[in-house]
Order: C-alpha cells, then structure tokens, then sequence
C-alpha cells in the first residue's frame, strides 16, 4: 500500500517549509551569540524580539510578557512549581482536572509530595470541568487554578473565559495549558484573564524543541531555570534563536489562516465522525460535539478490539492514528482522560484518536472511510469480547 | 518493537474461530487488562485434533495466541499442558519485556480448556501453577 494518511497532527505536526525557511539562516550566516554585544549579534537579537512580539500579538498580550522554553513541557513545569513556590507563604492549595497532560498532572503530583494539597477536579461525561466544583473546591489557602485550553486526546474545550474571571475576583492565579488550542482556536489572554499560558511550536507547524510560557505583567513566579541573565533573568540558557525565529513564524502562519483552516479541516472532521458513526456498528464517539471541540479532533471507541491492535491494522494501511489504550502506552492502565469521562475499560481499551491538519484532504477522510470498518469488523470477529457483548445487548431486548 | 514471527502471527492469524461442542473450552486474562484468550479444544485418543481461539488484545497477545495453537496441535494432551510461556515466546523470536504476560495468557488459556476437558471427562484436574513474577504487575494494576 503506497497510500500514506497521516492522521495525527496532535502528536505533531511537520514544520511549514516557509518556516524552515526563515530559520535556516540562524543556523549558518546569522550563528551569533544574542548576548554578545558586537554588531553581528544584533540581527538575532532583533529576531528573538519580532518572534516575541508575533506571539504576543496572537495571544493579546505584550512582547514583555512571552518568554521563549524548550516546549510545552517546560512551560507547564515552569508555571505550576514557579507559582506555587513563590506563594507558598500565602497557601498550599493547587486546583487542576483529571484530564490534564502528564506534563501537568504528573507536575501536579510532584508539588503534592512537596507538601501542597491538590485537588483534581472530575470531569463530565464530554471531558468538561464544572464551574460549580471549582468554586467548591476553592480555599483560603488556593494559590493557583491550571485548568487546559482544550485536551488532548479528545478535543474538548474547557470554559477558560468563565474560569479566569472567576479566578481574577479571587485573587487566584489562573494557568491554562494552551498547547493544542494555541492558533487553532482563538486566544484572547486579557479577555480571558489569564495569568500564565504555555504554548508549543510544533503543534502549529514550527519545530520541535521550542515553546513559550506567557506571564501577565506584574505576575511573579520563580524561576525554573537557572544561570544566565537570558529571557529578561527569567529563563536562563543561550537562546535557541532558530527555534524561537521558527515559533515566530509558525504562530503568524498558522493563526492567519486560522478561520479558514479551521472551517475547511472541521468540515473533513465532521465528514469523518458521520462516516464512522453511520458505517461502524456500536461506535461511540468520545469527548464533546462539534463546535465544543477542537476542529481537528475525532476520537472514537469501539468496542471488542483492543488500541493496538486497530493502531497497527491502520499502519499497515498507510493510515497513521493513535489510541488511549494501555497496550500502546507500555503501562496496563488504559487513558486517565478516558476513564474519567466514564468509559469502562474495555471502551478505553479499544479507543482511536485521529487528528486532522494542513495536507488532510478529503480523498483521505473517503480512504480512512473505506478501509476502517472492514479492520474493525476482522477484529471483533475473533475478539471473544465482542462475543461477549452482543450476547449482553440480544439478552437486553 | 515486534519480531518478523510477531507481526506474522498477528496479521495472518492461524486457527481463528470457535469449535462447535468442543471437549473443552478456557478463557485467561481480563478485560480491565486489556486482553482475554479463549480457547477451544477438540481432543480424540488424548490427542488434541483441533484447536482454535478468539482473543481480545494487542498484537502480541493475538500472535501468542495463535502461536500456542500451532505448538499443541496434533499433541497429546499431558505434552499440551506443559507448553510453557517461555516457549510461547521464543517461538515468536521473542516478545519485547512489557508484552512477556501475554504469552503468560496463552500458557494460562491452554491450561484452563485443558482441566475443562478433564472435567467434563470425570478426571481429577491438574493444578495450574501461578507466574506471580509475570502477572505481578497485572494484579497490582487492578488494585
């Protein structure tokens, strides 16, 4: 099969060429130290600083408020220990979800065997949180809020502009993981009120290794890395100036066309859903509707198979997915997202995440159309689960 | 991650499907795990005729499975039993470290049609050795 689909653009996107293209001369002629003061450091210099404020201009903010990471990971690390050590005389109360990246849940967990108390809230059956349980949840001592833009396997957008006002009137600092939702869906961070944001380039065609974390003016955390005077004195490391020039020019592209990317790959997004809604028995579409989602988000369960195992079937296919299931992780714990909308082990187990982007086309979505359900259907005829579940729903009736 | 004998196995899987009033029938494994193995077995003279199975699981679980199926069939049913897990898998040129439990499963399902058979034919079962080293983290997953 020479036909290759690459449906995973959550995971990670390729870099736009005209991306690639503005880097490369950071690599070659333009190699000079942005902290050396000779002439010749000048231009990356100023490269870092139109990146800066390209970012800022995209989430409203200002250049004085973005500072440039490693990634997401970074920044979410930055954001959750930096804030709660620099307010821990005032508290030692964290608010996250369930459903967060392991970049902040697994952070999360660290501030709590570092003497916090954190509070995980649950989630509805769609992966929202309930504005309700966070005002529950909130006490004297709550010193910071991190809820995320939209998740990661299964799309959802969380109400952050409901979330950051109700944390504004407290006094809480609000941080939202941005990695998927950043030039995908629109960001307003003063709108918003948002406090700290994280955000990573190769989620939206720039390259790997480079994010940012966005700090509101007058919001002081400590620092995470340590050494040089570089980001202001609050992010030490030589500059990945390449990098950075690269995330400038990938936040630029991708947010400009974001209208109309976003109309033309939900519209292939929702063709996909339909079809396998309307040509798979017992499919169950997880996380929210369209409209409540990421436009490029669709993921399913199917009942009877096992992640893996359809992973590998669409592989040899040419088409290229990814699934919540444990096998595919190394662990035996199937997606922490999907058991906490509900799903048994079995619907976790036998989940598909296909994610949408720039070259998706439409002959894709009819090629995926065609091939999946005959992959689904030759699994479950030798899945004794499956076997299992029609004699339960025929012994229903 | 697999060996050639892996995806193999699991992409051509042999001795698929069911027995129609078989002489003894097991399942291993659990959902919550991720993986069930059954399996069917038609036994005549103490030898085992046919053998199939049907399994819920990642590719390694579908090759174990089939793989144990080719090794006993046409055994007797004592040489059957003491198919191991390790010969599971080194007929597979391996299986990598995490996925060493699914053939654990296979060993298991062939096991538990095998004292099913017994059963039915009135003869004392066997005992069923227990792979704590193996399944060990599959117990402590299910808390």
């Amino acid at each position: 099969m020479s036909r290759q689909v690459y449906l995973d653009y959550a995971a990670t996107t390729f870099t736009a060429p005209e991306v690639v293209s503005a880097m490369t001369p950071y690599f070659t002629e333009s190699f000079g130290n942005p902290s050396s003061i000779y002439s010749f450091s000048e231009r990356n210099r100023k490269a870092i600083d139109a990146a800066r404020q390209k970012v800022a201009d995209v989430l409203g903010a200002t250049k004085e408020e973005i500072f440039f990471t490693s990634g997401g990971t970074e920044a979410d690390n930055w954001a959750l220990k930096g804030a709660a050590w620099r307010n821990r005389s005032k508290g030692n109360h964290v608010i996250t979800t369930k459903i967060e990246h392991h970049a902040v849940l697994h952070t999360a967990q660290f501030l709590q065997e570092n003497g916090f108390d954190v509070t995980f809230l649950d989630v509805d059956a769609e992966g929202r949180i309930s504005l309700d349980d966070l005002k529950k949840a909130v006490t004297g001592k709550t010193v910071l809020v991190s809820v995320m833009f939209a998740n990661n396997e299964i799309g959802t957008l969380q109400p952050v502009a409901e979330i950051g006002a109700f944390c504004r009137e407290k006094g809480i600092l609000f941080h939202t993981d941005a990695v998927q939702a950043t030039a995908h869906v629109p960001i307003d961070v003063k709108a918003m009120n948002i406090d700290l944001l994280s955000l990573s380039a190769h989620k939206f065609y720039g390259p790997k290794g480079v994010g940012a974390l966005y700090v509101r003016k007058g919001v002081r955390i400590d620092n995470f890395m340590h050494g040089g005077g570089q980001e202001r004195g609050r992010r030490a490391t030589t500059e990945n100036v390449a990098g950075i020039v690269g995330l400038g020019a990938a936040i630029e592209l991708t947010s400009g066309r974001m209208k109309t990317a976003s109309a033309r790959i939900g519209g292939l997004r929702d063709l996909l859903v339909e079809g396998v809604m309307k040509t798979i028995p017992y499919a169950k579409l997880n996380g929210a509707p369209s409209g409540e989602r990421l436009p490029n988000n669709a993921n399913f369960s199917f009942i009877g198979i096992e992640g893996e195992t359809l992973l590998l079937d669409l592989d040899g296919a040419g088409i290229y997915g990814s699934t919540g299931s444990a096998c595919s992780s190394g662990s035996l714990d199937p997606s922490h997202v999907l058991m906490a909308i509900g799903l048994s082990h079995e619907q976790a187990h036998g989940s598909l995440r296909l994610t949408l982007g720039e070259e998706t086309t439409e002959e894709d979505i009819r090629y995926v159309l065609s091939t999946l359900p005959g992959i689904v259907k030759h699994r479950r005829e030798m899945s004794p689960l499956w076997e299992d579940y029609l004699k339960s729903i025929e012994g229903g009736r | 991650m697999y060996s050639e004998k892996v995806l193999d196995h699991f992409q051509n899987p042999r001795n698929v499907g069911e027995i129609e009033n078989p002489d003894g029938v097991g399942q291993a494994g659990n959902p919550k795990c991720g993986d069930i193995m059954k399996i069917y077995l038609r036994v005549e003279n103490d030898v085992i005729t046919d053998i199939r199975f049907k399994t819920f699981g990642c590719a390694s679980a579908i090759a174990s499975s089939s793989m144990a199926t080719e090794l006993v069939k046409g055994k007797t049913v004592e040489e059957a039993w003491n198919l191991t897990n390790k010969a599971v898998a080194e007929a597979l040129d391996g299986l990598p470290p995490v996925k060493m439990h699914c053939s654990v499963l296979a060993e298991e399902a062939i096991h538990a049609a095998i004292n099913n058979y017994r059963r039915n034919r009135g003869l004392p079962v066997w005992e069923e050795e227990s792979h704590d080293e193996l399944v060990d983290h599959h117990a402590h997953h299910h808390g």
